[in-house]
């Protein structure tokens, strides 16, 4: 009784054939593709930069691409390739961590309101209220003044102000779901609560937190340039690559490509993102189409 | 020359997985004061047919391949988009199935009724506000709302489903249509007041002489309404006739199966456990729920104060209409709905004493069946998870054995063994529940309740479904709890039957005792509005 078609009906489940779906999709994989370059360069980035991303050379000023700059350089004279390089480092690690501490604490948060229902839900969804209205600035600057500027702390910082929304999301979804007859079937089934969160809602939450994720990275990228450009995220000589592109406006005019290099990374990496979490949820939906 | 002369219609669906033809070479014809019923299972093109008339198709997909439909003189397949809006409404009417989400609820039932009235396109034919209003109230009284002059000002929530149903009526007559097409309009509705709207469109089509074309799926409803039936299957005419030589003798295969596949008659076999002992005791059931969308809270008793016993080994039916607290009942005997008191006394523990963590080893033993095999399969999960879930969750399996176990259970609902790996949206509806079934059986229960487990179903997908319950209880030794709206379905499968009106039981005993001599008024009520399929007599 040990064909092999057995041992493939026991592995198969919603993750593996996801993946299977994904690697058919070639929108998705060249996302996928995109984003591991991305993120191999940025890793490496120490040993293979060209130059160091605090080199100046005033002398040189800004000048357009050329052999020695492949991107050019800045009105310092730093090399635009290193630099986006180093940026990247800064701005893919905001994005990644700070969106998976908002996806942990909201899914969390929002699948137990949602789930449990009830008073419980009131006042958690009202804590979820209350930091909506508390001004976040405020928030992270006093996070900022206690603590001093620390990177570390700029993700948790973002994180625990992005966080709310997902948490709306996922309750809203949990609360369709919680009625839904399947569920009541689980609970006949004598499935613990936590059995029932894991296995039938969180997987049951993906497509719609998937996209919403795809749309929190860059956000949460961009509000990492706008702390920096206020003085409270990284300061240059460091470089990530909001805070490129914000100074990259100032001098449009003169040095065009002190702003479209950064640019088009930043836009190449959010295509990528959206490619890939459109994949994903198609992946992990089993009624879309299978070709 | 007929009103409506249809002939070799042809519509297919243009999908990515190819051409669907939803109706092919279909031809019918319908004279004033005539009632053609079509009649079909779910995917059989009835309502495909009746919506490419008034052009209220999806194109794409659907494209109308041909086919001519002669409508006084008129092809209504021919004539332009500003024609076609004129003649919906003014000439050809429609009700749908359900009243509810056709009916706008932020208007008013009076003001939705004279719109049409009001803003006539033809400006000499339009009424002023107050004649309209007259004009409407007539009609409200008409189809039978009483004070119709002050209902007329209620919103659509504030009407019951069979009301409601009532105004769908007199929204599609007030512009005097001379063709009314029904679109399964009983099917969402109880069995006393289904027999109440088939009485009314059978009047109403005698006083103003139109021609109808009734929907349906169900051949009992269609039995006492049509003069001519069109049977349909897979997009084809199976049969066409007077509705007396279709259920007769009828010549095609399908109709025969069809009306076979109609329950009637008396269990075939009764349960041997007769005479049994009790398994589950359900002392003086309360459960009540707080209604917090009115302005103060009333307190909503949906099973007021019931009693019964259920004996080992029999199909006990649990019979009433939506609202009368049937499958809050049943859940509440499960602990899936807190009680608010009384006690549910299974093999001699009273269940309500125990916190939610002490019932979880009781679980595997008291299983349910749904009534929606589409909600009650989580929808990422395949059939092998879905089935080995509760095998491994309470080791009837081990990691070893689970893949024979669910193979087991695969044979046992009679679905193949090859389709393990599917997931609920590949399945029909009959195969979707025989999965449920599967799951509930999963974990060798002894007592089950089954909540309409047949009603979501095709007749000839009932019929299936039911001899599968059938056997199941009998090799299994099962007990079951069997809710059902459907008293024909209930008679023919239970031993023993209760029914429920507002919460209360109304009336039980055994279930041939109950329909020979049915004691109770609402009892008898419920008995009589029974359509059947029986023209014999």
């Amino acid at each position: 009784m040990h064909s092999p078609s057995q041992t493939s009906q026991q592995r198969s489940s919603l993750w593996l054939d996801a993946w299977i779906k994904l690697r058919k999709n070639r929108m998705a994989l060249f996302g996928f593709a995109v984003l591991a370059t991305l993120c191999v360069v940025s890793l490496l980035t120490p040993w293979i930069a060209p130059y160091s991303y605090e080199e100046q050379d005033l002398m040189l000023g800004a000048t357009p691409p050329s052999a020695a700059h492949w991107l050019g350089t800045d009105i310092f004279g730093r090399d635009m390739l290193t630099r986006v390089m180093y940026g990247g480092r800064v701005s893919l690690m905001v994005g990644f961590i700070a969106t998976a501490v908002a996806l942990v604490i909201g899914i969390l948060w929002g699948a137990i309101a949602g789930f449990i229902g009830g008073r419980v839900d009131a006042i958690m969804m009202r804590i979820v209220d209350i930091m909506y209205a508390l001004p976040f600035m405020i928030f992270i600057v006093l996070l900022m003044v206690v603590f001093g500027r620390n990177i570390l702390l700029l993700f948790v910082a973002i994180g625990a102000v992005e966080w709310l929304t997902m948490a709306r999301i996922v309750r809203s979804q949990v609360m369709a779901l919680r009625k839904q007859e399947f569920i009541e079937a689980a609970y006949s089934m004598g499935l613990s609560r936590w059995a029932i969160i894991r296995r039938h809602i969180i997987p049951n939450t993906l497509g719609p937190v998937i996209v919403y994720t795809t749309l929190t990275i860059p956000s949460v990228m961009l509000l990492e340039a706008f702390l920096s450009f206020l003085g409270l995220g990284i300061q240059p000589p460091e470089s990530s690559w909001g805070l490129l592109i914000n100074y990259g406006v100032e001098t449009m005019e003169e040095y065009p490509w002190l702003l479209i290099f950064p640019g088009i990374t930043l836009s190449l990496t959010l295509f990528a993102l959206n490619f890939l979490g459109d994949g994903l949820r198609d992946a992990l939906d089993p009624r879309a189409s299978k070709d | 020359m007929a009103l409506l002369d249809v002939k070799d219609l042809k519509v297919f669906f243009h999908t990515r997985n190819g051409v669907v033809k939803a109706v092919d070479e279909v031809s019918f014809s319908v004279d004033k004061g005539e009632t053609l019923a079509i009649v079909g299972e779910s995917g059989s093109g009835k309502s495909v047919t009746c919506y490419s008339l008034l052009d209220l198709l999806p194109k794409p997909p659907a494209v109308i391949e041909g086919g001519i439909a002669n409508f006084d003189g008129e092809d209504l397949l021919a004539c332009s988009s500003d024609r076609m809006r004129h003649l919906r409404g003014n000439h050809i009417a429609m009700i749908f199935q359900d009243p509810m989400t056709s009916l706008n609820p932020f208007l008013t039932i009076g003001e939705q009724l004279i719109e049409p009235l009001i803003y006539h396109p033809d400006t000499t034919l339009r009424l002023s506000r107050k004649a309209a209003r007259t004009e409407a109230i007539n009609l409200l009284n008409e189809v039978g709302i009483i004070n119709a002059d002050t209902r007329f000002d209620s919103y659509p929530h504030e009407f019951s489903g069979g009301m409601r149903q009532r105004a769908m009526i007199a929204m599609a007559l007030i512009n005097k249509p001379r063709l009314l097409i029904c679109d399964e309009p009983t099917t969402a509705l109880d069995v006393t007041i289904q027999a109440q709207i088939l009485k009314l469109i059978k009047q109403l089509q005698k006083t103003r002489d139109v021609a109808v074309i009734f929907i349906s799926h169900d051949l009992g409803v269609v039995a006492g309404i049509a003069d001519k039936v069109l049977v349909m299957c897979e997009g084809k005419t199976q049969e066409q006739n007077t509705t007396k030589e279709v259920f007769n003798n009828c010549t095609s295969a399908y109709t025969k199966k069809l009306l076979s596949a109609i329950p009637k008659g008396a269990k075939v076999k009764a349960s041997e456990a007769q005479a049994g002992s009790t398994l589950i005791e359900v002392n003086h059931v309360k459960t009540y729920f707080r209604d917090f969308s009115g302005s103060s809270d009333v307190l909503v008793k949906a099973v007021d104060d019931v009693s019964l016993d259920i004996k080992k080994g029999e199909i006990f039916g649990l019979v009433g209409e939506s609202g009368s607290g049937k499958s809050t009942l049943g859940r509440s005997i499960l602990q899936l709905t807190p009680m608010t008191s009384g006690s549910v006394v299974y093999s001699g523990t009273d269940l309500c004493t125990l916190e939610s963590s002490q019932l979880l080893p009781w679980r595997p033993k008291l299983q349910m069946i749904f009534q929606d095999p589409y909600a009650s399969l989580n929808p990422r999960m395949t059939v092998y998870e879905t089935l080995a879930e509760p095998l491994l969750y309470h080791a009837v399996a081990n990691k070893k054995t689970v893949a024979q176990q669910v193979q087991k259970l695969m044979d046992a609902v009679g679905l193949d063994r090859s389709s393990v790996l599917k997931y609920p949206h590949e399945f029909s509806g009959g195969q979707r529940q025989r999965i449920a079934i599967g799951r509930a059986i999963a974990t060798n229960p002894e007592f089950i309740v089954a909540d309409e487990p047949v009603s979501a179903l095709d007749v000839t997908i009932q019929a299936q479904i039911l001899e599968l319950i059938l056997a199941l209880v009998e090799q299994r030794n099962l007990t079951m709890l069997f809710i059902s709206h459907d008293l024909s379905v209930v008679r023919s499968i239970c031993d023993r039957v209760a029914v429920m009106h507002h919460g209360k039981l109304v009336e039980q005993g055994n279930t041939e005792t109950i329909w020979a001599k049915p004691k109770m008024p609402y009892t008898q009520e419920l008995l009589q509005a029974i359509p059947t399929a029986d023209l014999k007599r």
